[in-house]
């Protein structure tokens, strides 16, 4: 008897958290239709030394796309329904300009939480993203100086350029969610670890605007959310 | 002690005569001299400027030391002596001196127009190369007008420079602009006019290549122009020349004279990339 209730609450510890971590994820693919605009060579004759890292020029970065009209640099992420977040996440993201380009090209962040800017170049950068919502600021960065540290705190999508070389573009997704996921070579995104809820799901592209969907997780399955974009050729 | 003047006088004076003596030792790298000049019209600018340096340089020289010469013969004056003084007076010399400096500085000034005017005021010909140039801050870049011959129509509201859209051109509108070539190097082929068309999209800037003896400023609101022939194939700096701002010291670009082969094989690579 002593051992079936030992049994039972032994079960029953291992078998609680399982029910509380029941967690459904949200994943699919980012797509378009159409034609998107051609991407163009960057010409940075005017900066050898990031000219010569690239072997071939690299390309604008609008539109980037995939095998089978995939779609990338989409940023998915729970826009309501998620759970409150307080807190950032401790964890700092980072934005690296190399070969006068930023990399990545689209960087979400949890709003709070630290970004850390870094310079790889042997030349100056003068990053400046163009917030509307946040506070608007822009850092000279010599080369050999230490990251720079910033943090944004309202929910915005920011621009990004650099005064010195003005083909350098990026993006900050400034979010109020840790939920999000940055649609890859594929297309593919996931969002994982959803308790059971309703949720509005939105994916961004810088060119192409927002678009939502809901999305109703019960347990622990995973949901199939696909985003199609239209394409302008200009 | 005065006698000390008069010789340290001379020594500086002759000192100065070191660039004047050099200054079309071009391309030595141990004067002043600009580097070789690679334009049509440049010749008659650096004539120009040897003109004013050779006269004015020998004016310099011989004021200098006729003063170092005073300064020997009326040193070492006794107490009681009487002040010397010119004989006849100053005035006459004075007015002389005035007169001859002035007709001087006209005659370089009236003399001197001419080699400017020759880039400034005489149009370009009608077939040269039509090149667009727009500074910003802090970069040049430059526009052909493609196939059709004809420059799109500018959309400053349009300007996207991540997209690469630095003139502000609106392809899906216009159909002229759309095999326009957006360029950051000024190609350009040798032995052919080229007809710069210049305008800021910011502030004040300055076009300038000290081969090409051209230094042209953007005035922002201003369409300007500046027109000139390359004879030597080679790679040189365009720079900036005009205090704007804070990249000011890193606002380049290049200039690249190519054959007319080389210039064409340049451009097809550049339109097949917009």
């Amino acid at each position: 008897m002593r051992t079936k209730q030992l049994f039972l609450v032994a079960l029953a510890i291992m078998v609680s958290p399982a029910l509380l971590l029941a967690a459904g994820t949200v994943s699919g693919k980012v797509t378009y239709t159409g034609t998107p605009a051609k991407q163009k060579p960057i010409d940075m004759s005017k900066e050898p030394s990031c000219a010569k890292q690239h072997a071939t020029p690299i390309t604008t970065e609008t539109v980037v796309t995939g095998a089978n009209n995939a779609l990338e640099n989409v940023v998915v992420y729970i826009s309501a329904g998620g759970p409150d977040e307080l807190n950032a996440p401790a964890q700092a993201v980072t934005f690296t300009q190399k070969g006068c380009q930023y990399i990545p090209h689209v960087l979400a962040m949890h709003t709070g939480q630290e970004l850390k800017v870094v310079n790889d170049d042997q030349t100056s950068h003068n990053i400046h993203p163009l917030a509307k919502i946040n506070r608007e600021w822009n850092k000279s960065q010599p080369p050999g100086t230490p990251p720079l540290s910033e943090k944004f705190d309202k929910e915005e999508f920011v621009p990004v350029k650099c005064n010195v070389h003005p083909w350098m573009h990026g993006y900050f997704a400034v979010l109020k969610t840790s939920h999000y996921a940055i649609s890859g070579d594929n297309g593919g995104f996931t969002l994982p670890n959803l308790p059971p809820g309703k949720y509005t799901i939105t994916a961004w592209q810088e060119g192409y605007g927002t678009q939502t969907q809901d999305v109703t997780i019960s347990g622990n399955e995973t949901k199939t959310v696909d985003f199609t974009f239209k394409a302008k050729p200009y | 002690m005065g006698k000390l003047f008069a010789v340290i006088l001379t020594v500086i004076a002759l000192l100065s005569a070191i660039p004047i003596v050099t200054h079309r030792w071009y391309g030595s790298g141990i004067s002043l001299a600009p580097p070789e000049d690679i334009s049509t019209h440049g010749h008659a600018i650096d004539e120009q400027l040897s003109e004013t340096m050779i006269e004015a340089g020998l004016s310099f020289l011989a004021a200098q030391l006729l003063l170092a010469l005073f300064v020997w013969k009326s040193a070492d004056r006794k107490g009681d002596d009487k002040i010397k003084t010119f004989p006849g007076g100053a005035k006459g010399l004075v007015i002389a001196a005035l007169v001859l400096v002035g007709s001087e500085m006209l005659a370089l000034g009236v003399l001197g127009q001419k080699a400017w005017a020759n880039v400034y005021f005489k149009p370009a010909a009608p077939d040269a190369l039509q090149v667009q140039a727009q500074a910003g801050q802090f970069a040049f870049y430059f526009r052909y007008p493609g196939a059709d011959g004809k420059f799109g129509a500018l959309h400053p509201d349009k300007i996207d420079e991540g997209n690469s859209n630095f003139f502000g051109l609106d392809p899906a509108n216009d159909v002229d602009s759309r095999d326009d070539i957006v360029s950051g190097e000024l190609a350009i082929p040798v032995d052919r006019e080229v007809h710069l068309l210049m305008h800021a999209k910011d502030v004040g800037h300055s076009f300038y290549v000290r081969e090409l003896r051209i230094q042209q400023d953007f005035v922002p609101g201003l369409d300007l122009s500046v027109h000139f022939t390359a004879t030597k194939a080679g790679k040189y700096e365009i720079v900036c020349t005009q205090l704007c701002g804070l990249g000011h010291y890193n606002m380049k670009a290049y200039l690249n004279v190519l054959s007319q082969a080389d210039f064409d094989a340049w451009l097809k690579q550049k339109a097949s990339e917009q």
